[in-house]
C-alpha cells in the first residue's frame, strides 16, 4: 500500500551484514602487502609472519578502521550541530588548523615529541573551527552553499599560510605527511594516538539523541530542554579533537567526513541513533576499501589512501548531488 | 500560573512588546488574537523562554523562565512555534517520540511509547508514521509537530497558530482535543489563532494584542463583541449568537 520508501528504519541486520562485510574484508587486507603473509604461513608458526601481522598489518587495519569511524562521525555530527549537510570538518577548515598546528609544533618544538605535535594539533583545530563557527554565526545570508564555501576559503587560507612556513622552514616534505592522507607509514607504536579518536567518536553516541535535537534548530532544543549551545560547543570538540588526531596520525583524509554521513543520512534519515552506528560502519568500509584498492593498484607500490578517497569520493560526492539534490535541500 | 510582568521586547528601535503584562490562570484555554504583526508570536516566545526578554519577567507556576533550567522547565511547559521547519530529516514517529524527551532522555519508557501511539493514532498519523516529514502535505506536517508538543504532557502548553494548513475537520478535532486537555486533565492551553469564531467555540479567555500591548481582554461573551472585535481589527464585524456560539460574520 505505502509506496513510498520506507527510511528511517535501521534494521538489525542491516548492521549485522555490514558488520560481517566489514570483518571478511579486514581479515583480507591483512593478507595484501609487499611482505609475503599467508593465512597457512601465519596457521602453520613460520615466526616472521607473526612479527609482520603484529608490527605491521594489524596496526594499520585498526588505523584504517579507527580513522575511517571517527572521521565520518565527527562529519555526522559537524553537518548536525551547524544545521548544514555540506558543512564537514573538510569544509570549515578544521583539518587544515590541525596540520598548521602540526607545523607550530615541529617548528617550535622540534615536531619529535608525538605529544606536543597532538596538543598544538588539537589547540589549533578547535581555534579554527570555534572561529568558523563564530564567522558563521555573523553571517546574515545563510546560504547552504554559501556556507561552506566561506569555510573552504577560510580552510584555503590557513593552508596557504601552512604552506608558506613550510616552505621557508624547509619543511615541505613533511608537510605532505600530514596533509595527505596514508596509511603506509603506521606501525605498532606509531598509531596509538587514534585511539582517542575511538573513544571520542564512542562518547558522541552517549550524546547521540541531543545532537539530533540540536539539528531540529534552538527553538526545538530549548523547547525540549536541550542546552543548545553546549551540545553544539561539545560537538565541536568532538570534531576538533577527531580531526586534529587523524592528521597527527595518518593525515588528512579528503571527503569522507562529507560523503558518508550524506549517503548515510539519505538512506536512513537524521535519527542520529540509527544514523551514528550506520555513519561509523560504513565510514570504516570506504576507507578500508579504499586503502587496499591503493595497495593492489600498482602492486608492489602503494597509492596513498588520500588520493584514492579522493578520486571514489569525488565520485560519490556527484552521485549524491544528482539523486539527492532535492531532499538535502539542494533543489 | 502564567504571569507576564512588563514585558518589553526591542529589535533595534522597534519595540514589539510594550510593556506587557497579563496573568493567565492555570487550567483553561485561553486565546491569543490580533492583527500580523501585534506581537502574538514574540510573546509567546518569550514566555517560553525562546527569546529574551529586553525588560520584565514571566514566571510559570512562580519559576522565572529566564532563569529556571530548561530542562525542568521542559517538563511543565511545552511550545509549538509558528514557523516549524525542519532541515534534518526524521519520520514522523521519530519526531512525535522526541516530545518524551524531556521526560526519559532518549530512552522510551513502555509509557513513553504508549503516549506517542496515542498521539500518532489521534492526530491520525498512523498510515503516515514511518514516513519523512518531508513526504508529507503541509497540514499532516502540522499535526506531527502538534503531535510531538502534546506528546511532551506538560501543564502548560502553548500554540502558535496550531490550525495553519489544517482543514476544517482536523481544525476542529484540534480543538476539541486543546478543550478536553484543558477540561479533563486540568491543563492549561495558549493559543495564537486568527479565526476569533474558532476562538469563540473554543477557549474561555480571549486577549487580543494590538502594536506591542494587550488592548483587551476578557471571557469569551465579553470579547465577542463588535465594538472589541472593531477596535481589535479595524474591521466591521457582526456577531451573531449561532448555536450558542457567538460568531463574528466578517467575510464581505
Ligand atoms: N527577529 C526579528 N527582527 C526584527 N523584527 C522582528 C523580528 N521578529 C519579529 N519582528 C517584528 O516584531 C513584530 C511582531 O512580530 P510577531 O511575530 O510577534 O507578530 P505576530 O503577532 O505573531 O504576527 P502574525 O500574526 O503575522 O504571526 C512585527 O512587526 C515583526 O516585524
Ligand atoms: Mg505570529
Amino acid at each position: 500500500m505505502n509506496r513510498h520508501p520506507s527510511p528511517g528504519r535501521l534494521r538489525a541486520w542491516h548492521l549485522a551484514a555490514g558488520a560481517v562485510l566489514l570483518a571478511v574484508l579486514a581479515a583480507g587486507s591483512l593478507f595484501v602487502g609487499v611482505g609475503d603473509l599467508t593465512p597457512a604461513g601465519l596457521l602453520g608458526g613460520r615466526p616472521g609472519d607473526m612479527r609482520l601481522l603484529v608490527e605491521s598489518r594489524l596496526p594499520r587495519l585498526l588505523a584504517v578502521l579507527l580513522a575511517g569511524t571517527a572521521t565520518s562521525v565527527a562529519g555526522l555530527v559537524m553537518m548536525h550541530i551547524t544545521g548544514n549537510r555540506f558543512v564537514s570538518p573538510s569544509t570549515t577548515g578544521t583539518g587544515e588548523s590541525a596540520a598548521f598546528g602540526v607545523l607550530l609544533a615541529t617548528l617550535f618544538a622540534g615536531g619529535e615529541a608525538v605529544l606536543v605535535k597532538m596538543v598544538m594539533a588539537v589547540g589549533c583545530a578547535l581555534l579554527g573551527t570555534f572561529f568558523f563557527v563564530w564567522i558563521l554565526r555573523r553571517l546574515t545570508f545563510r546560504d547552504m552553499i554559501l556556507v561552506p564555501l566561506v569555510g573552504i576559503m577560510f580552510g584555503g587560507v590557513i593552508g596557504a599560510a601552512t604552506t608558506f612556513f613550510a616552505y621557508r622552514a624547509d619543511l615541505l616534505q613533511s608537510l605532505g605527511a600530514w596533509t595527505a592522507g596514508d596509511f603506509s607509514g603506521v606501525l605498532r607504536g606509531r598509531y596509538e594516538l587514534l585511539w582517542i579518536a575511538g573513544a571520542v567518536t564512542a562518547l558522541g553516541y552517549l550524546y547521540a539523541d541531543r545532537f539530533t535535537v540540536a539539528g531540529m534548530g534552538r527553538g526545538f532544543a530549548v523547547n525540549l530542554g536541550v542546552r543548545y549551545d553546549r551540545v553544539v560547543n561539545t560537538g565541536l570538540v568532538l570534531v576538533a579533537v577527531i580531526t586534529a588526531v587523524v592528521v597527527v596520525t595518518v593525515g588528512q583524509i579528503p571527503f569522507v567526513s562529507l560523503v558518508v554521513p550524506n549517503l548515510v543520512t539519505l538512506a536512513l534519515g537524521d535519527n542520529l541513533r540509527h544514523a551514528l552506528p550506520a555513519t561509523a560502519l560504513a565510514g570504516a568500509l570506504l576507507v578500508l576499501l579504499c586503502d587496499v584498492a591503493g595497495r593492489l593498484v600498482r602492486f608492489p607500490y602503494e597509492i596513498p589512501v588520500s588520493t584514492v578517497v579522493g578520486v571514489v569520493g569525488s565520485v560519490l560526492f556527484l552521485a549524491l548531488l544528482l539523486r539527492g539534490g532535492r531532499r538535502m535541500g539542494l533543489r | 500560573m502564567i504571569e507576564i510582568k512588563d514585558v518589553t521586547k526591542r529589535y533595534g528601535e522597534t519595540v514589539v512588546l510594550d510593556g506587557v503584562s497579563l496573568t493567565i490562570a492555570p487550567g483553561g484555554v485561553t486565546s491569543v488574537i490580533g492583527a500580523n504583526g501585534a506581537g502574538k508570536s514574540t510573546l509567546l516566545s518569550v514566555v517560553s523562554r525562546l527569546v529574551p526578554a529586553d525588560g520584565g519577567t514571566v514566571t510559570v507556576d512562580g519559576m522565572d523562565v529566564a532563569t529556571t533550567p530548561g530542562d525542568r522547565l521542559a517538563r511543565r511547559l511545552a511550545v509549538l512555534r509558528q514557523d516549524n521547519h525542519l532541515s534534518v530529516r526524521l519520520t514522523v514517529r521519530e519526531l512525535v517520540a522526541f516530545g518524551r524527551f524531556p521526560h526519559s532522555g532518549g530512552r522510551l519508557t513502555a509509557a513513553d511509547r504508549d503516549l506517542v501511539e496515542e498521539a500518532i493514532d489521534y492526530f491520525e498519523l498512523g498510515d503516515l508514521a514511518d514516513r519523512h516529514l518531508d513526504q508529507l502535505s503541509g497540514g499532516q506536517r502540522q499535526r506531527a509537530h502538534v503531535a510531538m508538543v502534546l506528546c511532551q504532557d506538560t501543564d502548560y502548553v502553548l500554540l502558535d497558530e496550531p490550525l495553519n494548513n489544517l482543514d476544517m475537520r482536523h481544525s476542529v478535532q484540534m480543538m476539541r482535543r486543546l478543550r478536553r486537555m484543558a477540561d479533563d486533565y486540568g491543563k492549561t492551553v495558549v493559543m495564537v489563532v486568527h479565526d476569533v469564531n474558532f476562538a469563540s467555540c473554543h477557549s474561555d479567555t480571549i486577549v487580543a494584542m494590538k502594536d506591542g500591548s494587550v488592548v483587551a481582554q476578557g471571557t469569551t461573551a465579553e470579547m465577542m463583541t463588535p465594538e472589541v472585535l472593531n477596535a481589535v481589527y479595524d474591521l466591521d464585524i457582526d456577531v451573531h449568537e449561532i448555536g450558542g456560539h457567538r460568531i463574528g460574520v466578517y467575510f464581505s
